[in-house]
């Protein structure tokens, strides 16, 4: 009998909502088992470090890393499982595009640091003493690992063949990329398991989508209803969807919540902030300078909003630190 | 980094601020030409937000947008799709760390070689003052 393919997979910086949506296989997760060897997966099994070095380059036929890197510690085992693995997938938006951990880089580390240990109203330190004396590669001292310098999507640190969008991802996409690579029906490198087109175009809602939408003023889901059964936009309500790719099942649609764009851009849209940004203004229904910017001021946070899920891997990358 | 050119893209509309840009050359007037790189478009409004980023990323020190003068539009409305996408684009570029000292939108007219010699002079006075482009 010729020996199972072997799969791994790991957390980076993230919630864990990732390793969620591979428990959330539920009786297909008893298949992976049935079908392949999983060597690593420390947040489920006793996977020890020592054993993955053990292995030869190359040796694992796929490893799916969810999270977006934030530590040297990340930086330095997705390197490593790099060099082991066959296939490497970005499971989840963090790891696609840098996902609300992403966010981060609209701030420098010691802005960060400070705000986590000196300044949050329920840390008690008194000596003001940061986290520090990192080293680059802490794996195996005692210390904890430094943040890097900006936070950085998967393949932003090493190379990537496939990506599963999503925070999280949808466990029949996880099960679709698994199943594709196990079964040897390989998709082009780079590709993202989910839709080629956004996700209006699949909407439930997309029948009381106007053809134009002009609009005097956005309103936050805080401050208003919403008819359940129709488009967001023409509401006043601000929904991603035509600009973030579909694939999702109109999850959050669904669950009458406007899209939030964490299955990001299309392949034709380099930048998802710009693509959002074109088309909220296109709805703005005003001609003066004074008026747009009394409409526009009701999003408080545009950079947040439209750089959600892919400030990593936006044209500016969110500004602060160092630029690469 | 003081004493450093700071090196402009200008976005210009076939019809109304390119013939703008040309008429303050031809009418000798002075503005600072070798600070500017002129791209002619033919409407203000195609200036996707992207092309913006990308030239700050590309490291343009400033981005001028010059379209018609609101009602001359020679689409009847594309200066004011460029108008409307500006505040929101100005929020962003601040929030990635690039002032809006560094971005502007304005109208210039065929024959108005003077408003376009004063804008872009301006501007490439302000950001010589501030040196190359800084993310603090």
């Amino acid at each position: 009998m010729p020996e199972k393919p072997k799969i791994a997979l790991y957390w980076c910086s993230g919630c864990g909502g990732c390793e969620e949506s591979v428990i959330d296989l539920s009786e297909d997760l008893l298949e992976l088992q049935r079908r392949a060897d999983i060597v690593f997966w420390p947040v489920a099994l006793d996977s020890r470090l020592k054993d993955l070095e053990a292995l030869g380059n190359g040796e694992i036929d796929l490893t799916l890393i969810n999270g977006a890197i934030r530590l040297h510690e990340q930086a330095h085992m997705a390197r490593l499982l790099r060099r082991k693995s066959k296939l490497v997938v970005a499971h989840g938006t963090c790891a696609h595009l840098g996902g609300i951990v992403g966010l981060g880089n609209f701030h420098s580390v010691p802005e960060i640091l400070a705000r986590s240990f000196r300044e949050v109203p329920t840390v008690k330190n008194p000596g003001g003493i940061l986290p520090g004396g990192f080293k680059e590669d802490s794996v195996r001292g005692p210390k904890l690992s430094g943040l890097t310098d900006k936070v950085m999507a998967l393949d932003q640190v090493i190379d990537v063949d496939y990506y599963i969008p999503g925070c999280p991802p949808p466990p029949e996409l996880v099960g679709e990329a698994v199943w594709a690579v196990l079964e040897g029906r390989l998709p082009e490198k780079g590709f993202v398991f989910g839709d080629r087109k956004t996700l209006c175009h699949t909407c439930p809602r997309l029948d009381s989508k106007p053809e134009q939408i002009s609009l005097k003023g956005f309103k936050r889901v805080h401050e208003t209803k919403w008819d359940m059964e129709k488009c967001f936009l023409p509401q006043g309500v601000i929904c991603l969807g035509p600009a973030t790719r579909g694939g999702c099942d109109s999850r959050c649609i669904q669950a009458n919540m406007p899209c939030r764009g964490c299955f990001g851009p299309l392949e034709t849209m380099e930048d998802h902030g710009a693509g959002i940004l074109s088309f909220i203004a296109s709805m703005i229904d005003a001609e003066h300078e004074d008026e747009i910017r009394r409409i526009t001021d009701a999003i408080p946070d545009p950079g947040g909003l439209f750089y959600r899920y892919s400030a990593p891997h936006s044209i500016l990358g969110g500004g602060k630190g160092p630029r690469t | 980094m003081q004493g450093v050119e700071p090196k402009i893209i200008v976005f210009l509309c076939h019809w109304c601020s390119y013939e703008g840009a040309d008429a303050a050359g031809r009418g000798r007037k002075e503005f600072p030409s070798g600070n500017l790189r002129e791209i002619r478009v033919m409407c203000s409004g195609r200036v996707d937000p992207r092309l913006v980023l990308e030239a700050f990323r590309l490291g343009a020190d400033g981005v001028l947008i010059l379209g018609c003068a609101p009602g001359d539009c020679h689409y009847k409305r594309g200066n004011i799709q460029a108008l409307k996408r500006i505040p929101l684009l100005e929020r962003i570029l601040q929030q990635n760390g690039i002032n809006n000292d560094r971005f502007k939108f304005d109208s210039v007219s065929a024959g108005d070689g003077e408003k376009y010699a004063r804008i872009a002079g301006e501007m490439v006075e302000r950001l010589r003052g501030q040196g190359s482009k800084n993310h603090a």
